[in-house]
């Protein structure tokens, strides 16, 4: 019986082979997990870069990029994702804007950090700057944000927009009431999962959000002073743009006890933000199966 | 006045028109994005040809990267070291993630799938969403350590870069390829199955067949993260411009170029507009991908 044995061979080939896979990234992420651990301290966390290991003020331009991306290109990516999916669909229109976005979602990051460059630092002189890199990073994010939102739109039934016409309401109440509040899990899920890439994105901020972090001062609540931590005009490096730089500028020993530190942030938030979405998703699965 | 009242518009409308509005007003940002895009990176890559009067054809064909005028006020500029590393180091990544890549995939989908589901696929999940400037450390702390002990050289180069890349693109294409053969008619399998096939018959006649164009859709999405990458490469490629004598000989890829020299240079002179046109060359070859994708799809519609 040789198709017996044949199955036999290649299911067993199939199971050495995803076990040895799932051996080494447990190995991988292990080792990352492990190594970094022993850096991490209440004084890794909360003190400055320049005195000594600290990446506080990193910790902190990462979150604050996060927010300010995130709420420049929520509603830029919600209201197309409406337009594509709800007012244009099946138009034309639709058609070749959603063309657009996959183009824009597949290029590399770093295009979308030159592009940066280019009009923001060089033609608009904003400089290398928290806005700066906001803006870039709301550009990385629009095209995956707006297609994720859609989707979620898409799960809805279509039946909620008949009756909202049946009943004579606007489209855009039933979209507001009814369609939004449906797809909220969905839509959520998606800003979680985009909000773990932007986090650890560095291609498109090295030469936007720039590559050095001025020690900040969290008392000062004037943004318009150069030292404010909310200053949207100073520099802001991130904690995956301080890996990178470290490593490339080799620091020396201090370098590689940094960025195992750094590592383990960055990977324990994205876990954080992958469970959250999973958890959401699931929850949405329930719904809909209900 | 009763008429006036019927045919004027009424407060559903006006409200319609507007939400309307705000929402085609966002899909134009988003358009005007990558029109500018385009235009931008062009405009400023274009100039090496036009104002610096370099050779299209050369730039292409060359390998010198030597950006200083000589007495004659020419330079020698070509492209073609880091365009080869780029596709060198890509393609190498994607032969070593595929195969992987698709055994995962058929392992979650066909043979077990409820730890499949459970276990396997949030582990790949969390690799994807792993920064890649952590592997370009891994690379630089570990891969290129071991690469320098066991072939000799620096460690850096194609190998280490390749390396790297299908770590990072194994996420990638084994999701795609998950989604792909979920999609395959489960009625499928059955008929398979009743006609006294083996589970690897079903697999290989039946799952991977119906889903081949699907699944090669999944590599040009992994090979296109991978030739767009640029911290991980530059961090373990080495960062010599120079043509690729071996798998570990140090070179330079377009994106690590890009990534190590845009701040160098000053705005307007050769040197930087250089740098411009391999920005350009980068896109256009991003939009190629872009295409290519479009294509297969199209074709596996039209079935």
């Amino acid at each position: 019986m040789n198709r017996y044995r044949n199955d036999k061979f290649a299911r067993g080939l199939i199971y050495t082979i995803v076990g040895a896979i799932i051996a080494l990234i447990a190995v991988f992420i292990g080792y990352l997990l492990v190594q970094g651990w022993s850096t991490i301290s209440w004084s890794f966390l909360t003190t400055a870069s320049d005195d000594g290991l600290g990446i506080r003020d990193q910790l902190f331009n990462s979150l604050y990029l996060l927010i300010l991306t995130l709420l420049l290109s929520f509603p830029i990516a919600l209201g197309s994702a409406i337009a594509l999916t709800i007012y244009g669909k099946k138009s034309r229109f639709a058609a070749i804007a959603e063309m657009a976005i996959q183009a824009l979602s597949s290029l590399p990051s770093i295009i979308i950090g030159l592009f940066g460059f280019l009009l923001l630092v060089l033609k608009f002189k904003i400089g290398f700057s928290v806005l700066s890199g906001a803006i870039a990073l709301t550009f990385f994010n629009l095209p995956i944000l707006t297609q994720s939102i859609s989707l979620a739109i898409a799960t809805v039934p279509e039946a909620r927009m008949t009756a909202g016409v049946s009943l004579g309401v606007s489209k855009w109440h039933t979209i507001t009431k009814v369609i939004l509040p449906e797809a909220m899990p969905g839509m959520i899920s998606g800003i979680v999962l985009s909000a773990g890439r932007v986090f650890g994105e560095a291609a498109a901020l090295i030469y936007t959000a720039g590559q050095s972090a001025p020690k900040l001062d969290y008392l000062n609540w004037n943004i318009f002073d150069a030292n404010s931590f909310l200053n949207p005009l100073r520099p802001a490096e991130t904690l995956a743009v301080h890996i990178w730089k470290v490593n490339t500028e080799g620091l020396g020993a201090n370098a590689e006890a940094i960025s195992k530190g750094t590592i383990v942030i960055l990977i324990l938030t994205i876990l954080v933000f992958n469970l959250l979405a999973r958890q959401l998703s699931h929850r949405l699965q329930r719904k809909i199966y209900r | 006045m009763k008429e006036d009242k019927l045919f004027a518009r009424s407060k559903e409308i006006r409200q319609d028109n507007w939400g309307r509005l705000l929402c085609y007003i966002s899909v134009t940002i988003l358009l005007l994005l990558v029109v500018t895009i385009v235009y931008f990176i062009s405009s400023k890559g274009l100039q090496t040809f036009t104002k610096n009067h370099v050779n299209v054809w050369s730039f292409l064909t060359t390998a010198d990267w030597n950006t200083s005028l000589d007495a004659h006020g020419h330079a020698d500029i070509g492209a073609l070291a880091l365009i080869t590393t780029s596709f060198s180091t890509t393609m190498l990544a994607a032969a070593v993630a595929t195969p992987l890549a698709f055994v995962i995939a058929i392992y979650v989908v066909a043979l077990k799938p409820k730890f499949g589901q459970r276990f396997v696929q949030p582990v790949i999940e969390l690799l994807l969403g792993i920064p890649s400037v952590v592997y370009g450390f891994i690379g630089l702390t570990v891969l290129v350590p071991i690469i320098r002990g066991r072939f000799g050289g620096t460690g850096f180069g194609i190998l280490a870069g390749a390396l790297i890349l299908a770590l990072m693109i194994l996420p990638t294409i084994t999701s795609l390829s998950i989604e792909s053969l979920r999609s395959v008619d489960p009625s499928y399998q059955k008929f398979a199955y009743t006609l006294g096939c083996t589970h690897w018959q079903m697999i290989y006649h039946v799952m991977l067949r119906i889903s081949a164009k699907k699944l090669m859709i999944a590599v040009i999405y992994g090979i296109a993260r991978a030739f767009g990458e640029a911290l991980a490469v530059q961090m373990v490629i080495g960062n010599t411009v120079q043509m690729p004598t071996s798998l570990v000989s140090p070179t330079a890829t377009l994106t690590s170029k890009l990534t190590t020299d845009i701040g160098n240079t000053i705005d307007g002179t050769l040197p930087n507009n250089a740098l411009w046109t391999l920005a350009l060359i980068l896109l256009l070859i991003s939009l190629a991908f872009n295409l290519i994708v479009k294509g297969f799809t199209r074709g596996g519609e039209a079935k």
